[in-house]
């Protein structure tokens, strides 16, 4: 039997995110998806003879924003270079991208590793590049292409090999779309594919230093088939090594439904890219002065705002992490939190009741029907004592349904806790008077009967009744009729 | 530095152009005659100059990120050898690059 944990995986990642600008790369083109195919162009990025790309200042902006936030080395100086290959998804017959001198090199990223310890994952380079355009295989003879995503905006983000299982390949996948999520560069959907993943994966005897022979995984189109095709593929390597055999370089696709990796077909030597230095493109030169305004924009990570939610608002480090897992989530709590006193029951709000409802119902928060504003003002009701917190409940799945602010429910449903003493006292000593059997249990000794009177009183009162003066009253009249009764 | 035929081929094959044998002979030998004279410009020391990319130093202005109006589709697709209303056709291809 093959013995799995004498070896160690060696995974590194190439990620590309899709930049989240208002025009292409090279040309001034739409870079938003369209339904309609081969309307978002123009000779650029069709790659008609003649024609000069003009770089996106924004691109650049986004490019080394994502090279600050992940600890990497601004290039002041970098160059765009050609890579040549025929695909008929490439216009041109080469895609501008960056090669021996990239914007941003030298970087690192932290997660958490299997252990729980935090690890550093070496970013080699981030470089800036455009997109190919999309091919149709549905109809008969020939393939349709679609010119649409020509030149749209990536970034490459090209990992060390230090990732040491399919967990932790996740986790840092989802740190980095986290991160670029929280700088507001790219929406980070994995689905749609504009924001994708390759890995490259081999296995050595633990504590040797000599990499194995690695294979590249293409098509994993989800986190969970991230996870599952790198698993699969340290364990297709592990056997083949146990049994002797040598495992083969090459490029192998993800097959999600028969969950297998299957060697792409093509002769290797279609990845001689002939790079070169792209003519057309000068070298992109960044100032000093342009790299600061950069630095002075760059937002708060989700690392240093979880941090701040931990000082700031005094929350435990797991509401924290829940909270700032994405700036959204973050920003509608921060909102919540302004107008009140009590942030842990916010915390307690926003995780329960808010991210409850949005996972049950598949919304992002920014679909959410109860913008924080009216949240805030229902949490402050119950603080103030006008509703409790059962009630408040109802009022917000009502809220959630009507699209109705919460004074305007609690008015309309005459949901006003009553705290009125007297009132209440009243309701308890004609709810004892009617019920002569249970007040009989209680005297004798029977304690489990408070609870039966509290929820009469409850009854009576439609839930509206402040539990905390319930109690206090039921049970100051009960052990009064119980000392009255010896 | 020179050139083999077989290389003169491969070339030519990832460039998608194709020779007969006699052309191969001429290109071969005009692609050695260019190495030759690099070869020349080789003997100069050059080990403390930095490699230049481009030969002017200018910086080109970047573009402002704005959206303007490209071309129609009937546009886009009227030089292309093979189309429909919507679409470019190409020959299938199954190969991923």
């Amino acid at each position: 039997m093959t013995d799995y944990l004498i070896y160690e995986p060696v995974i590194g990642l190439e990620v590309h995110a899709q930049l989240l600008t208002n025009s292409k790369i090279f040309c001034s083109c739409p870079a938003e998806f369209s339904v309609e195919p081969n309307v978002h162009v123009c000779p650029v990025c069709l790659g008609h003879p003649g024609v000069l790309p003009v770089l996106n200042k924004k691109a650049v902006e986004f490019a080394v924003m994502m090279g600050l936030a992940t600890n990497c080395k601004i290039n002041q100086y970098s160059v765009f270079a050609r890579k040549n290959y025929f695909y008929p998804d490439l216009p041109k017959g080469y895609q501008v991208s960056q090669y021996d001198k990239p914007l941003c090199s030298g970087g690192y990223f932290k997660i958490l590793n299997s252990e729980g310890k935090e690890s550093r994952i070496g970013v080699t380079r981030i470089h800036l590049e455009e997109d190919a355009g999309k091919l149709i295989h549905d109809s008969g003879f020939g393939s349709s292409v679609d010119v649409n995503r020509c030149g749209t905006p990536l970034i490459e983000i090209v990992s060390e090999p230090d990732i040491r299982s399919a967990e932790e390949a996740v986790r840092y996948l989802n740190g980095l779309r986290q991160v670029l999520q929280y700088l507001g560069i790219c929406d980070g959907n994995m689905e749609e594919g504009s924001f994708r993943c390759d890995a490259n994966v081999s296995v050595r005897l633990q504590g040797t230093q000599e990499l194995g022979t690695k294979t590249e995984l293409k098509n994993m189109n989800s986190f969970r088939n991230v996870e599952k095709a790198i698993k699969y593929e340290i364990g297709r390597q592990i056997e083949l090594i146990g049994e002797g055999k040598p495992v083969i370089q090459q490029t192998l696709l993800w097959d999600p439904d028969e969950e297998l990796a299957l060697p792409m077909r093509g002769k290797e030597d279609a990845h001689d890219y002939r790079y070169f230095p792209e003519p057309d493109l000068m070298p992109v030169t960044i100032t000093d002065e342009w790299l600061n305004e950069i630095k002075f924009q760059l937002p708060e990570l989700p690392e240093t705002r979880k941090s701040r939610f931990i000082e700031n608002y005094g929350l435990p480090v797991y509401d924290s992490e829940v909270l700032t897992s994405s700036k959204e989530i973050a920003d509608y709590f921060e909102e919540l939190a302004s107008n009140l006193s009590d942030y842990k029951m916010a915390s307690n709000w926003v995780m329960v009741e808010v991210l409850g409802k949005i996972n049950e119902l598949k919304l992002s928060i920014n679909q959410f029907p109860v913008p924080a504003v009216n949240l805030s003002r229902l949490l402050y009701l119950i603080i103030d004592g006008t509703v409790s917190n059962k009630i408040a409940k109802e009022v917000f799945t009502e809220m959630m349904a009507s699209g109705a602010d919460a004074d305007e429910i609690i008015n309309k449903k005459n949901l006003i806790q009553i705290s009125d003493a007297g009132q209440i006292q009243t309701i308890i000593e004609n709810i004892v008077r009617a019920h002569p059997g249970q007040i009989k249990e209680y005297i004798e000794g029977k304690e489990k009967v408070f609870g039966f009177f509290v929820g009469k009183v409850m009854k009576e009162t439609g839930g509206k009744a402040n539990p905390k003066i319930v109690n206090d009253l039921l049970l100051k009249y009960l052990l009064k009729l119980r000392t009255q009764s010896e | 530095m020179s050139v083999t035929i077989e290389q003169v081929k491969y070339t030519a094959a990832l460039a998608r152009l194709q020779f007969s044998d006699e052309e191969l002979v001429k290109l071969s030998e005009d692609l050695n005659q260019i190495l030759k004279y690099m070869d020349k410009m080789n003997e100069i020391d050059t080990s403390d100059v930095e490699p230049l990319s481009y030969p002017v130093d200018v910086r080109k202005p970047l573009r402002e990120d704005e959206v303007l109006p490209g071309v129609t589709r009937e546009e886009a697709l009227r030089n292309a050898p093979e189309h429909d209303e919507k679409f470019f056709k190409v020959p299938k291809v199954i190969n991923q690059s």
